[in-house]
């Protein structure tokens, strides 16, 4: 495997009240597409400024295969940018971009001439070496980025935000270029983004932060079923999400009395001891919708209610569904998202509609604690999923999960 | 169509008209001069003449042209060797609109007080002698005044803001991270301001050079008050060809000369400035097929 182990320790940096990084470590594994995630302002950026070396940490470590780069100069590092707005020399050619590097490490013209025209092909831009920037579209512009950051061969590539300047479709597309791109050159690639269906398609592993700080990392598939904390869930996908006092536990099985929502049971790996206060995700497409009550079992938890909000999208339908009054412990405001397949869309399927009455249904191995408070804390947040509804007995409009980009993807 | 009028000449006829009695007419006034025959105690006898131009070729006005020349190429070059890494600086602080103020401040004050204020500082009984006879540096005053260095200190004060201001508003819209992008790539601070941020400010440069080096080619108050005999510039020669020696028609065919000198070379270095950058070495072939594999809109030039 090529590229470099980057590694960042207890790294903070301030720019003036603002800290933009506090007290970050990370471990990046040689040849790993690994990303950074987070909302806007969350200091994504900036660890991947210093990384790049274009700003200083105010104290911390960074190393690249165990050697200390804080301090160096961003052309004494092994690693290239991918930058967000593409920053092409726009007074050089397409061939001369990405020549640059080259020629600055004085590399004989035959040479260069074989190299760039060798990463032209890697970007599928053979044919465009005598433009100027300004005459390519953005993807291409993209392109000869990442083709002028690759000729150094560098062991490590850093990319800001690439793709958020395309738009939806071409992104896609560009992504899984990327992808084919690492895959080929198997340098580490360290991806700042913000879109969570980028981060989860193509990393090997990801870093959500949040606040300079790095809330969890670990695979897609961790991130996205195992949150650890409620900004997590919240911030990857539509979510669910109930808080309430454990009050049994019979192995791993815990019974939560969540807040408007009643008695539910949930599969908790031995964190949330009777008396803990915690917060339980469960995603929308794990929830089973139907007309009627679903079979007697004794991991299922169940939730009545009435259709107020489906949402067609073609593969799927979003349902929101809000309690009906009578339902034994649940809260007349609190409601629940669901996902419905349509993998067997047919005439015959009954629809469910507007205003029907329908039962959600889901498993106690489903439902993940992500967030635990120990007995006699009171909650760090006010929930909004169905507390301030149960508490104040009125018919709230509550539990609507937030609304993160892209779900529609 | 006929409905609306265009009333755009006569908008523009004020200045127009401006044009034509202030900059038209003086200069053919000083065209047909330089062919006329001098008169005797100053003025143009109405005789059609090349005395004048046979003038030009006089040896002592020859060297003057040369050191004309010389003190505006360097001066141009000191002026923007500072002017650059104030334009710099003040596109890249955060109170632009201060130091831009401080650099316009001295316009406020009269040009020739200004270079009466350079006498007051630089002659035998001024500031900097003053300080450096306190200090003990020297004991006799030092001459820094009326030799060819003054001229092109002054010149270069007089000049600045007119190459700094241009030259600012150009760095304004350079793109920054372009010079991280360089740095990122392996060139050295120094690289990347000359391979990055030069070639992309040039027409700021072009109009820095313009505004600085006409100008001081035809300097005559500074030359006059802060040089010595030694100084003289094209601009003191036109003078004195009026005001003493009465030789309107030789004035007048310099002041031609001058004028169509520099303008030629303008012309020159604006076009050449303009002039697309030469290609690079690969050819340019479009195999069809491969670069249009993808969802990629190709030629979408924007």
């Amino acid at each position: 495997m090529k590229g470099s182990d980057v590694a960042v320790s207890a790294l903070r940096k301030s720019f003036g009240n603002f800290e933009a990084l506090k007290d970050v470590s990370l471990e990046i594994k040689k040849g790993e597409f690994f990303s950074l995630l987070g909302p806007s302002g969350c200091g994504k950026t900036t660890l991947l400024r210093v990384i790049a070396g274009f700003e200083d940490p105010d104290s911390g470590s960074v190393t690249i295969d165990g050697r200390e780069v804080s301090g160096l100069p961003p052309d004494k590092r092994h690693c290239n940018t991918v930058f967000q707005n593409y920053a092409l020399f726009p007074h050089l050619t397409v061939f001369e971009n990405v020549a640059f590097p080259l020629r600055i490490k004085k590399v004989p013209s035959r040479l260069i001439k074989d190299q760039v025209r060798r990463h032209l092909a890697l970007v599928q831009l053979e044919g465009h070496a005598d433009k100027k920037p300004s005459q390519l579209s953005g993807g291409q512009k993209q392109r000869v980025a990442i083709a002028r950051a690759l000729i150094n061969e560098p062991s490590v590539l850093l990319l800001d935000e690439p793709l958020s300047a395309l738009d939806a479709k071409l992104r896609q597309h560009m992504l899984l270029e990327l992808d084919a791109i690492h895959d080929q050159v198997g340098i580490t690639f360290i991806y700042v983004t913000h879109d969570q269906s980028e981060a989860l398609s193509v990393s090997d592993r990801i870093a959500i932060m949040d606040g300079g700080r790095v809330l969890q990392v670990g695979s897609p598939q961790q991130i996205y079923e195992n949150p650890k904390s409620e900004f997590v869930a919240r911030f990857i996908g539509d979510t669910n999400l109930f808080t309430g006092p454990v009050v049994e536990r019979q192995g791993p099985i815990a019974r939560v009395e969540a807040a408007g929502y009643g008695s539910l049971l949930v599969e908790a790996n031995g964190e949330a001891p009777v008396g803990a206060r915690v917060t339980v995700a469960v995603r929308p497409e794990k929830l089973r919708i139907a007309g009627s009550p679903p079979a007697a079992n004794p991991e299922m938890n169940v939730f009545r209610g009435v259709v107020e909000e489906p949402v067609y999208s073609g593969f799927q339908t979003k349902y929101l569904v809000r309690s009906v009054p009578g339902a034994a412990g649940q809260a007349p405001g609190s409601s629940l998202v669901v996902f419905r397949q349509h993998a067997q869309w047919s005439e015959g399927v009954p629809d469910i509609r507007w205003k029907d009455e329908v039962y959600l249904s889901w498993s106690a191995r489903d439902a993940v604690v992500v967030e635990t408070d120990a007995p006699g804390h009171a909650a760090a947040v006010d929930r909004p999923a169905g507390t301030a509804a149960a508490e104040a007995g009125a018919a709230v409009r509550g539990g609507e999960p937030p609304d993160p980009e892209g779900r529609a993807r | 169509m006929s409905a609306k009028r265009n009333y755009g000449s006569l908008y523009a006829a004020p200045q127009g008209l401006w044009l034509l009695l202030f900059f038209a007419a003086p200069l053919v006034i000083i065209v047909a001069y330089s062919f006329m025959e001098k008169g005797l105690y100053g003025g143009v006898e109405p005789r059609l003449s090349l005395d004048a131009y046979r003038a030009l070729a006089n040896p002592s006005l020859l060297l003057v042209a040369f050191r004309t020349l010389l003190v505006s190429l360097v001066a141009t070059v000191l002026t923007l060797i500072v002017a650059l890494p104030c334009g710099y600086s003040i596109a890249r602080s955060g109170n632009q609109s201060l130091r831009l103020f401080l650099v316009i401040v001295p316009f406020w004050t009269n040009f020739l007080v200004r270079i009466y204020a350079w006498i007051a500082i630089l002659g035998n009984e001024g500031f900097l002698n003053d300080a450096l006879r306190a200090l003990g540096v020297v004991a006799d005053p030092v001459q820094f005044l009326y030799n060819q260095w003054a001229v092109v200190l002054v010149l270069v004060y007089m000049y600045l803001p007119y190459a700094i201001l241009p030259l600012f508003s150009t760095i304004d819209k350079f793109d920054f991270t372009l010079l991280e992008a360089a740095r990122d790539l392996g060139a050295t601070k120094l690289e990347a301001l000359r391979l990055v941020l030069l070639p992309n400010i040039k027409g700021g440069l072009v109009t820095a050079i313009l505004f600085t080096f006409i100008p001081i080619f035809g300097a005559y108050a500074v030359p006059l008050l802060v040089g010595g005999k030694d100084s003289y510039m094209l601009g003191n020669i036109i003078a004195d060809q009026v005001t003493k020696t009465r030789n309107w028609p030789l004035a007048a065919a310099i002041s031609m000369t001058v004028t169509v000198l520099t303008g030629l070379a303008a012309l020159v270095f604006l076009f050449r400035s303009r002039k697309p950058a030469p290609q690079s070495v690969e050819e340019p072939a479009a195999p069809l097929g491969v670069a249009g594999t993808s969802a990629v809109p190709s030629g979408g030039a924007r």
